[in-house]
């Protein structure tokens, strides 16, 4: 999930701290200065041994390239360390609790990394004749079957590649069957809550439809009333995240579902959130048309500074015969994998990727579900749930709830403990970090001032949780006791301080390049 | 359970905490109708030993292609990964980090990034370049939608050498938008390429989408196009599905693209079944505020100490939602990483050598094929994969080489499914994995199917 500081000031409005220690390398100890690879090359080094074969009739239709690339080049020893210096700059669950709301930042276990690159899966070709690719098909159509019995639903496309396309591909189906009933040029109009993450009016929009916000109740839920006013036989259907980025379940999703059907529209659901109701909620009961699944969330494949993702969605009765190409079936002679319209019995709407999805993180996700089995899962949600209403019952005197009773997997706070005080959401984040600990999502959603939200998994021990409310709970007492430089300031503790978004917006310097080319 | 550190204990002092006597209490905002009232019928949970070998069953029904001689390409390329690619990648710090939100805390995410961008603008010949898209097709389709935005017209011409998952997902995604697509058939035996597309060039037209080398291997001469295209105003988009070959060919940008796209696959990521990749995207400076997905910019911090931030946000969908220029959020991080390292390892006289022994594979293997009674070879020009024409259905060879133990290559009509003149047609790769054994190996086979009665 995205907070929302980038383009805002990042820089305190106050003098910045003295300077610390200062060393003459540059380096600090264990935070080392690393300058970019393209500083560190010298012509002759080589950090990969391979014949020089001069090719003299070359058949490069006369393209051969005429002048270099510029690429440095440099030893093994040296990108090693280079590597390995930048990862040391790094925050990763790995290192510590990383409550990021909306992001579901759990324990990546390592088993999961090594069968992803098993041979016979790793180095699968994707155009191998099916016939001698039968294990990965089965592992494809296994996980699929978990998926769709975890989510009470009939059909499941799996090649969507992350979340956002997960929602094209829903969003897709949902114009499919529209176009199918002959309605595509009268149903434009998609309802999305303005609590909603930014992929989703995103996604409608990418579809061709227009998008009508709704409105919050003071629950932090979707205004029943006004969803039901503003729908309308030119409505194609609504994208509703469940449970919401309030951390709140939608109580009357059952009432939405069964309104918007009856307007002729479809009801998608973002899934983003589904780590709060493994085992215990399945979307098909709750009238879902369609659902992405966040693998690299709920189902523990590492988010790797920002991706590989996988997005599959589940998909009802209904827009199951407009599901993607391709995918897999079981055939006469084993399982098969359906490529092309003219092989398909059904109404494929098209194709979203190259080849047939994201097979990697299908590995990683499947492991991670065999090891918990129905019971396991059951139990991190509930271990999910239970730990964001700890913190919950724990900060809330401290810091301000927007919204009474029960959280799923995560909790929201707004910004009204720290009004009057000049420490803003973003200062006390920042303080955060000098703590040890990776901030939580800021200022999303956008229904409350301020957000904080915070989404602690099930992968935190209770120690972990408590030291983190202890370190909250010190940090408001410095706030109350109007040290606010000291959030200004933050963070000092880190390889680097608050950075100016503003100015590199304001002149973008997005590459690298060679000092004598400089203007 | 080995993954989740509360205990019992620990479960029943929290609820007490929070004031519920059980963890359905804490669902008491949801309809009771919806709540499950038993467990699902799934298996139950597995020891780490018990899951490895449940998997490992099923990689072991696959044939592998790192223990069998393998010709496959067709926008997906098996190379050698050095080992510290693998290993730096799972640093947990690598791993394990999310978006680099919080830029004091993520520089090494940001910084190999950066190094990435300037990478591969430097490898297409552009100036500026994106943090990665999730693959090559889907970049493909950003591309053209990119073409739309800044030109204001909405007609694109695809040229018939484009990959058919590229054109499918191009389509899938503007169909909606209403940009319209022309194009001529995919031919491999068409001699005039550059014609085949400027003849379709019109003031309407939003931008020109060739791939080169194309689909069938051929290297496509850009200029002619670029200069055809920017007279009518539109904009050449360059497509490279094997990145390999910028170590050898000409940059793109140097031949007047104004977009190119690629998979980025070859450099640093293992095959994987055809995902998770690492979509390429570069373009002109004056064009990135249009350009879509995430990117990283150089800045200062409050002690003025160079560092990176994520910037252009204004362009994202979490800043400008409905009116974003994607919906792109996650990207393939891990797989730029894996690109960026294997880059920085090969460096540019590695990446030269790299490429000169692809096309010196790929000459070899053609010449050696040319002489096999019933293949006959399509190409004049190639970088490391080119077109043969069987004597029989090529999807019917490929699976009687399989069953020998040789991935022999992959027929057209897996991709050009409805084409009957293209069914003897077969796409053959040789990189640096390809040994002079594998090339005899798949000789005598091939010699062996294509005498059989089959």
């Amino acid at each position: 999930m995205a907070d929302v500081s980038q383009g805002r000031s990042n820089v305190p409005a106050g003098g910045s701290q003295t300077a610390q220690t200062q060393t003459i390398s540059g380096s600090k100890g264990l935070d080392f200065a690393e300058p970019l690879i393209f500083e560190m090359g010298h012509a002759g080094r080589v950090g990969v041994d391979l014949d020089d074969v001069e090719v003299s009739d070359d058949r490069l239709n006369g393209k051969r390239r005429a002048e270099k690339i510029g690429l440095p080049d440099l030893s093994e020893p040296q990108v090693v360390r280079h590597y390995t210096r930048l990862s040391q700059k790094n925050y990763g669950i790995d290192s510590g609790f990383y409550p990021l709301g909306s992001c579901t930042m759990k324990h990546n276990p390592r088993v999961n990394e090594k069968l992803a690159r098993l041979p016979g899966l790793g180095d699968l070709h994707p155009m191998q004749p099916t016939s001698s690719v039968q294990g990965a098909l089965e592992l494809i159509d296994s996980l699929a079957d978990w998926l769709k019995t975890l989510c009470g639903m009939p059909a499941i496309a799996m090649s969507p590649a992350a979340g956002a396309h997960g929602e094209l591909c829903g969003m897709m189906a949902i114009k499919a069957a529209i176009e199918a009933r002959g309605e595509g040029e009268t149903r434009k109009r998609v309802l999305v809550p303005e609590s909603a993450h930014g992929t989703n009016p995103a996604t409608a929009a990418a579809c061709g439809f227009s998008v009508d916000s709704i409105p919050a109740n003071a629950q932090g839920r979707v205004d029943l009333a006004a969803f039901k006013a503003k729908l309308g036989d030119d409505v194609a259907g609504i994208m509703l995240t469940n449970p919401n980025t309030c951390g709140l379940f939608e109580s009357d999703i059952i009432d939405i579902a069964d309104a918007i059907h009856e307007a002729g529209g479809y009801f998608y659901c973002d899934g983003a959130n589904f780590n709060a109701i493994m085992g215990r909620i399945r979307p098909g009961d709750l009238g879902i048309d369609c659902m992405h699944l966040n693998l690299h969330k709920t189902f523990s494949t590492p988010h790797g500074g920002g991706g590989p993702g996988a997005g599959p969605v589940v998909l009802s009765e209904a827009l199951a015969p407009f599901a993607p190409l391709p995918y897999v079936v079981h055939g006469e002679d084993g399982f098969d994998l359906i490529e092309h319209m003219s092989d398909s019995d059904a109404k494929p709407f098209g194709r979203l990727k190259g080849f047939h999805g994201q097979m990697g993180v299908f590995v990683r996700s499947l492991a991670f579900i065999l090891s918990h089995g129905a019971d396991g899962l059951l139990q991190a949600s509930s271990d999910a749930v239970l730990s964001a209403n700890y913190l919950r019952c724990q900060l809330q005197d401290d810091m301000s709830v927007p919204f009474e009773g029960m959280c799923m997997h995560e909790v929201l706070f707004d910004d009204t403990f720290l009004q009057g005080t000049d420490v803003t959401t973003l200062d006390f984040a920042k303080a955060m970090i000098d703590e040890g600990f990776h901030p939580m999502t800021m200022y999303f959603p956008l229904v409350v001032h301020g957000a904080l939200l915070m989404e602690p998994t099930e992968s935190e021990s209770k120690e972990t949780l408590d030291l983190y409310i202890k370190t909250l709970k010190g940090l408001i007492e410095k706030v109350k006791a109007g040290d606010v430089q000291l959030f200004k300031n933050a963070p000092v503790l880190t390889p680097r301080r608050r950075l100016d978004e503003t100015a590199a917006a304001r002149k973008p310097v997005l590459r690298w390049t060679p000092p004598n080319a400089e203007e | 359970m080995r993954y989740l550190p509360l205990t019992d204990d620990n479960r029943a002092e929290m609820l007490a905490a929070i004031g519920a006597k059980s963890a359905e209490d804490m669902y008491c905002d949801v309809p009771a109708e919806a709540l499950l009232k038993a467990p699902l019928d799934l298996p139950f949970h597995a020891g780490e030993m018990e899951v490895e070998k449940t998997i490992s069953a099923l990689a072991a029904k696959n044939l592998s292609p790192s223990s069998h001689p393998s010709f496959l390409g067709a926008g997906a390329y098996r190379h050698h990964v050095p080992a510290s690619v693998d290993y730096l990648i799972q640093r947990g710090e690598f791993l394990t980090a999310y978006t680099p939100y919080q830029p004091e805390v993520s520089q090494g995410t940001l910084q190999y990034l950066y190094e990435f961008q300037t990478q591969v603008a430097l490898l297409t010949g552009m100036d500026v370049a994106n943090a990665s898209m999730y693959d090559g097709a889907t970049a493909c389709a950003e591309a053209v939608l990119m073409a739309s935005r800044v030109t204001r017209k909405h007609r694109a011409v695809l040229a018939g050498g484009l990959h058919p998952h590229y054109r499918d997902v191009t389509i899938n995604s503007t169909r909606l938008l209403g940009i319209e697509l022309v194009g001529p058939d995919s031919d491999p035996c068409r001699a005039a390429l550059a014609s085949s597309v400027i003849d379709l060039i019109d003031d309407k037209t939003s931008c020109v989408v060739v791939q080169s080398p194309d689909l069938f291997g051929r290297i496509i001469d850009l200029e002619p196009i670029a200069k055809a295209a920017h007279a009518k105003g539109a904009l050449l988009i360059a497509v490279t599905t094997e990145v390999i070959s910028l170590g050898l060919l000409e940059a793109p940008g140097n031949q007047g693209a104004d977009i190119v796209v690629g998979e980025g696959q070859s450099l640093g990521n293992s095959l994987n079944f055809g995902g998770p990749y690492v979509g390429l995207f570069a373009t002109r400076s004056k064009l990135v505020r249009q350009m879509p997905g995430r990117v990283t910019g150089q800045t200062q911090d409050v002690e003025g100490q160079r560092g990176w931030v994520l910037t252009l946000s204004t362009r994202e969908q979490h800043i400008r939602r409905e009116k974003a220029t994607s919906n792109i959020c996650t990207n393939s991080g891990l797989c730029a990483l894996a690109f960026t390292i294997h880059s920085a390892l090969l460096g540019e006289e590695g990446l030269s050598r790299l490429a000169r022994i692809n096309h010196a594979n790929a000459c070899k293997l053609a010449d050696l094929l040319a002489k096999v009674d019933g293949v006959e070879v399509l190409n004049d020009s190639f970088f490391n994969e080119f077109t043969v024409k069987l004597s029989k259905n090529a999807n019917d060879v490929a699976e009687a080489l399989a069953e020998r133990g040789i991935l022999g290559g992959v027929p057209v009509s897996r991709l050009l499914h409805d084409r009957d003149d293209l069914a003897n047609m077969m796409l053959i790769a040789a990189t640096e994995c390809t040994s002079d054994d594998d090339m005899a190996q798949l000789i005598t086979a091939l010699t062996s199917v294509l005498s059989e009665v089959l």
